[in-house]
Formats: structure tokens, C-alpha cells, sequence
């Protein structure tokens, strides 16, 4: 059983929800990043969604395109990440999923890029522009390396049965319709639609795109499985470049969002 | 025929996007090919093309730029006198009734050259529908006068700033207004690029380019030409002309922007150049570093400014069936002052680069040989670049 799946199945014996940060690899620097995870780890952080950045994040809102542009300037690549990764295992066994668009991967070279991944400690694969009907040819090593798929508020209940089937790990829920960024409310269905697909599968559900607040995290950890953070942590990355308090304050808003969902 | 039912071509193509849009690409499908088997929404769509377009548009032998070249016969597919000045309203036309059946009420589009947002902008006008069109902050500074045209037909121009701030940019932020108001909105897609069903969607559209040509050309020389040649940027023209001839002998020529030089960083070659890859949600060829990262692209044509490309271009690519090259901008330069002067028709700088490949290639013909060029629009648009540009070589000896 990899990481994740051993995660979920600890929470739920501890009747607990994941709580998933989504940072950008190298924003701003790799040095940075190893600290975050480590200090996110301890503020209660079950799982890391690592973002590897690309030049063209069409899921993406301007928050993590600019995270990406500066990573990017730090000439960030995915053969780096993997190394990264790699280094990092060594200090924390915290579940760890890639998540990058097709292109970096199919240019690394698909079945070089999920044998690699393995090794590097990678455990899941989050790939926002491959559909389950693009996602053949991507050799997943078995149970080595989970495909994380998405459902939408669009998705209808013949692809929630399918993308049921073919997601590993946990099913990533996208509250809303639309890119990446932090909202000021959630969607009024998000609950109905959860339940719809719980009634499907009993794969771990986990509800990101749009949770900023420690009180839309407590709101949303009710009905699903594991929430997923991203933008509101770039935000305080972006507000704190350059300062020594970067790693600390991220560390203190995690924890509040622990707090908000436990 | 291609695609198969999934959208590829080959190994190119397919549907490479957020789960959000899956089930709308879908819809899209249904819809089409409903529409296709659909003697009204034929009928209408013919009414549209010829009463509001100028359907169809002259096949033009070009005699005196024949008389210069000493070598094959030139026509000219004159896609530059479609009302508002190129073929993109062929696609705009087809879109828009394909939106209004599927009950959208809110157009928006992305832009390179302006042309697509012009024709976009003018289809919305006529059926009163709303229209956002995304254009790089670049691209509105070098095309200000379609910018001025699209404002008064009643479209909202949102620049965009991020990246090159040219059409790749455009398309990124269009997909991301997309998949934001996917329930309301409908993507009028300009090129044969993009997910399933867009390429087929769009080269079907423009095959009335080569399918007029074909019947012209019979008219008027009783025999299918030897040459189609035609720009390639994303690829609609030149799909659109070659497409009806796909199973005849006629060789395809694909003209790409060489830029700078093809060897330099400053061009948009993709077929040329770039490697296989995945960008706006099709598998084709794509200009890139080997990490994967898109490259900023040049070109002195706007509309041919693009690291991508139709993925049924890469597929005649791979099986020969057309052959891609490239023209400098300074050659197309030459190609636009000489059309202008030579025949009093001033091309599009895209469409010039169809004129700068024929230049060399109707000279090492003989005189029985039939070249055809697609005149994708014309160059009123161009007129400040070329200007600037002439400004850059004068002086300079060759």
C-alpha cells in the first residue's frame, strides 16, 4: 500500500479528515520548500500536493501562475523535482503527489517519468489536462504511483462512475467550475453534489479550488473525505518573500486550518 | 476518416482538458454532428456564407505574377475580399449558429492577428450575442486598428498580460473563462487547434475554401492543379484548402513563419522545429524546451505567432501526405510589397508568406505546371508593421 492510501486508511481509523497543502516546488526557491514541507508536516499537514511549475497553467488562476513564473525563473524543471523529492524522503515519509500538466511528463518520456517518480518517493499523480479518456498510455506501476482524477460540478453521474473506477488514491473534487484561486463563498451545491458521489464509491474524496478560510475548511470538512488548500498558502509565500518569517507564518495558517477541521 | 471517434488523428489530437469541460465537449459533439446531418442548419449556414460573406469568393489567375516568375501558373484563392477581410468568417459563421442552437448567449474568442476576433465580433453583432474576445497586450499594440474594428462591432476586448502577451496567452485565458462559465458561455475556437471536436469542427467549416477551388479551378483549367500552398499558423486556411483534395495526387504545401531565421530563436516553424507534445488541449506539435516548458515564438504575422499547431497538420506531417516550410520575415516582407505592386493586391503578412514560398517554388516549374495560393486575407491590418519593418532594412544591401 503506498503513502496515500495508508493515510486515508489511518484518518479514517482516527476518524479524521486529510488536510492537503498544494505549494509550488521552487517558489521561491527549493531551500524554501524543503522547510515548508517539513514545518507543515509538524502543523498537522497529512499529504503534499508539490506543483511542478509550467509555462502555460491554463487551470491555473493568477495566484499559482505567478508562483509558477517564479519558480520557472529559477529555472525549475521536473528532473529537479524528482531529485528534490528524492533528497526529501530521507527526512519525512509525508505522502507526496505531483501534481503537473501532460506536457513536462510526456516530454520527460511517460514510462521514464513514472519509473523515476517511484523512485523519487512520489506517490500519487495529480494531472489537471489528462481526462481518464487520454490516460492510457501513462504506465502507472501498479499500485506504486496513484492517479489522482478529477470531478466537477459538471462532471455527470456516468463520468463519476467511470473517473470512480479509475482514480487512485483519493478522487479530487473541484468545488467550483472554473481555475484555481481563493473564493470568498463556496458553491450552494457542493454538499449535495459530495453526497452524490459518495452514494458511488468509497474512494477518499477530497474537495480543493476555492477553500482560503479555516472556516470554509471546517464547513467543507463535514461532507468530504480531505480538503485541499493552495492559493490562500501562495498568498502568504507571496506576501512574505523575502522575509525570514515566510516558512513560520505558512506554518501558523496550517495549523489553523488543522484546528478548524479536527 | 479522421479523426476517429475520440479525436485523434493519428497519435495526434484528442481531448486534453480539465475534467470541468469534458461533459461540454461532449455536448459540443452532439451538437455538431446533429447540425451536419441537418438540411436547415446547412441551408442557413449556406445563406449566411454567401449573402453576408460574398460566397464565393474568385479563384484569380495572377498574370502578371506569373509573367514575373517564368514558371508555373499562379492563381489566387481570394479568401481576402470574405467580407470582413479574411476566411475566418467561414468558421465564425458555422460556430455561431452551432451556439445558438446549443442556446448560448455569450461568444468569446480568442486572438492573434485580430482577424478571428474581427470576424467573431461581426457574427455576434448579427445574431445580437455578447462577445469577450482575449488578445495578448502585444498583439493589441501591433493590430490596433482591428482592436478599433472589434470595439465598434460591440465586442469587449480583454487584454491579456500574462506570458509572450500574444495568442498562446489569448487562448489561456479564453480556456480559463471557459471553464468558469462553461454552463453559459460558448468558445468560438478560431483555428483547427484545441481539444476534440474543435480541429474537425473548424476544418469543416473551412473546407468550402477547397471545395470552391476545386470546382474553379475545373471551370477554368479542366484538370485539379498541381500546388495548393497556404500559411501555416494553428493551420484553418490551409486545412480548409487542402482538405477536398485529401485523396487527389495534388501536393500540399504548408508555408511556416521562419522569423528571424528557422534556425534562430525567433521563429514559429512548429512543424519544422517543435517535437510532439501537449498544449490547449490537443497532442501535436509544439515548440518547446526539453523540459517541456512552450517557447516564446516570433513572427512578423501576428496570426502566425503560435508554438502550436492543428494536430491534423502534424498528422499529414508524419504520413507525407503535406510538406512544411518556412520564409523568413523578411521574405515575406519582399513577398507582401510585390503582390501590392505587381497585381494591386495587398495580402495579409500570414497570407504573404504563401506568396514568398510560391516565389521560389513557381520559378523551378514549368510553364504547364498549376500552382494554387491560398489568400488567406488582406493587409489593410499590416499596414503600420510593414512600415516599421521596411524602416529596419532600408539601407541595408542583401
Amino acid at each position: 500500500m503506498n503513502r496515500i492510501n495508508a493515510k486515508f486508511k489511518e484518518l479514517r481509523q482516527k476518524n479524521k479528515k486529510a488536510l492537503i497543502v498544494f505549494i509550488t516546488c521552487g517558489d521561491p526557491d527549493l531551500k524554501t520548500t524543503e522547510k515548508l514541507i517539513l514545518q507543515m508536516e509538524k502543523q498537522g499537514v497529512d499529504i503534499i500536493e508539490l506543483g511542478v511549475p509550467f509555462s502555460d497553467p491554463l487551470a491555473d488562476g493568477p495566484t499559482i501562475q505567478e508562483a509558477s513564473q517564479r519558480a520557472l525563473a529559477n529555472k525549475i524543471s521536473l528532473r529537479k523535482i524528482l531529485a528534490f523529492s528524492k533528497a526529501i524522503r530521507r527526512k519525512t515519509e509525508i505522502p507526496l503527489a505531483l501534481m503537473t500538466y501532460y506536457n513536462p511528463v510526456y516530454k520527460f518520456g511517460i514510462k521514464k517519468f513514472t519509473q523515476a517518480a517511484v523512485k523519487s518517493g512520489i506517490d500519487g499523480l495529480i494531472i489537471p489536462d489528462l481526462p481518464p479518456e487520454e490516460c492510457k498510455e501513462l504506465d502507472l506501476l501498479k499500485d506504486n504511483l496513484d492517479l489522482i482524477c478529477f470531478l466537477s460540478p459538471t462532471s455527470s453521474i456516468e463520468r463519476m462512475k467511470k473517473i470512480a473506477k479509475v482514480s487512485g488514491g483519493f478522487i479530487y473534487y473541484v468545488s467550483v467550475t472554473g481555475v484555481t484561486g481563493t473564493r470568498k463563498t463556496l458553491s450552494g451545491n457542493l454538499r449535495a453534489h459530495l453526497a452524490q458521489i459518495k452514494k458511488i464509491t468509497t474512494t477518499p474524496l477530497a474537495v480543493g479550488f476555492g477553500i482560503s478560510t479555516p472556516t470554509q475548511a471546517k464547513e467543507v470538512s463535514k461532507y468530504a473525505d480531505g480538503i485541499i488548500v493552495g492559493s490562500a498558502i501562495i498568498d502568504i509565500i507571496k506576501k512574505n518573500l523575502g522575509k525570514k518569517d515566510l516558512v513560520k507564518e505558512v506554518g501558523k495558517f496550517v495549523g489553523n486550518l488543522r484546528q478548524a477541521i479536527d | 476518416m479522421l479523426p476517429d471517434r475520440k479525436g485523434h488523428f493519428g497519435i495526434f489530437g484528442g481531448k486534453f482538458v480539465p475534467e470541468t469541460l469534458m461533459g461540454l465537449l461532449r455536448e459540443l459533439e452532439d451538437a455538431y454532428e446533429k447540425a451536419k446531418k441537418d438540411k436547415n442548419f446547412q441551408k442557413e449556414l449556406s445563406y449566411y456564407l454567401n449573402k453576408y460573406a460574398g460566397r464565393p469568393t474568385p479563384l484569380y489567375f495572377a498574370s502578371r505574377l506569373t509573367q514575373k516568375l517564368k514558371g508555373a501558373k499562379i492563381y489566387l484563392k481570394r479568401e481576402d475580399l470574405c467580407h470582413t477581410g479574411a476566411h475566418k468568417i467561414n468558421n465564425t459563421l458555422g460556430q455561431i449558429l452551432l451556439a445558438r442552437k446549443m442556446g448560448k448567449k455569450r461568444i468569446i474568442a480568442e486572438t492573434g492577428a485580430g482577424q478571428h476576433g474581427v470576424a467573431t465580433a461581426t457574427a455576434a453583432a448579427m445574431f445580437g450575442l455578447s462577445c469577450d474576445v482575449y488578445m495578448g497586450k502585444e498583439d493589441i499594440h501591433r493590430q490596433e486598428l482591428n482592436v478599433l474594428r472589434m470595439r465598434l462591432l460591440g465586442a469587449n476586448v480583454i487584454p491579456v498580460n500574462s506570458g509572450s502577451q500574444t495568442l498562446k496567452d489569448a487562448i489561456n485565458e479564453t480556456i480559463r473563462d471557459w471553464v468558469t462559465n462553461v454552463r453559459t458561455t460558448y468558445y468560438l475556437l478560431g483555428s483547427c487547434v484545441g481539444p476534440h471536436p474543435y480541429p474537425m469542427i473548424v476544418r469543416d467549416f473551412q473546407q468550402v475554401i477547397g471545395k470552391e477551388t476545386k470546382r474553379q479551378i475545373i471551370e477554368s483549367e479542366g484538370r485539379l492543379p498541381d500546388y495548393l500552398v497556404a500559411c501555416v499558423g494553428g493551420g484553418s486556411n490551409s486545412i480548409g484548402l487542402f482538405y477536398p483534395f485529401q485523396k487527389s495526387k495534388v501536393k500540399f504545401i504548408g508555408v511556416e513563419a521562419g522569423g528571424l531565421g528557422v534556425n534562430t530563436e525567433k521563429q514559429s516553424a512548429t512543424l519544422i522545429k517543435g517535437k510532439v507534445g501537449v498544449l490547449h488541449g490537443t497532442k501535436s506539435f509544439l515548440i518547446q524546451d526539453a523540459d517541456g516548458q512552450v517557447k516564446p515564438t516570433h513572427s512578423v504575422a501576428p496570426g502566425l505567432d503560435y508554438p502550436g499547431v492543428g494536430p491534423e497538420h502534424s498528422y499529414y506531417k508524419v504520413t507525407g501526405r503535406a510538406k512544411y516550410v518556412s520564409v523568413t520575415d523578411r521574405e515575406t516582407l519582399e513577398a507582401f510589397s510585390l503582390l501590392s505592386k505587381l497585381e494591386g493586391i495587398i495580402p495579409a503578412l500570414e497570407s504573404a508568406h504563401a506568396i514568398a514560398y510560391a516565389k521560389k517554388l513557381a520559378p523551378s516549374l514549368s510553364k504547364n505546371k498549376i500552382i494554387i495560393i491560398c489568400l488567406s486575407g488582406r493587409g489593410d491590418k499590416d499596414i503600420g508593421i510593414v512600415i516599421e519593418e521596411l524602416k529596419k532594412y532600408k539601407g541595408k544591401t542583401r
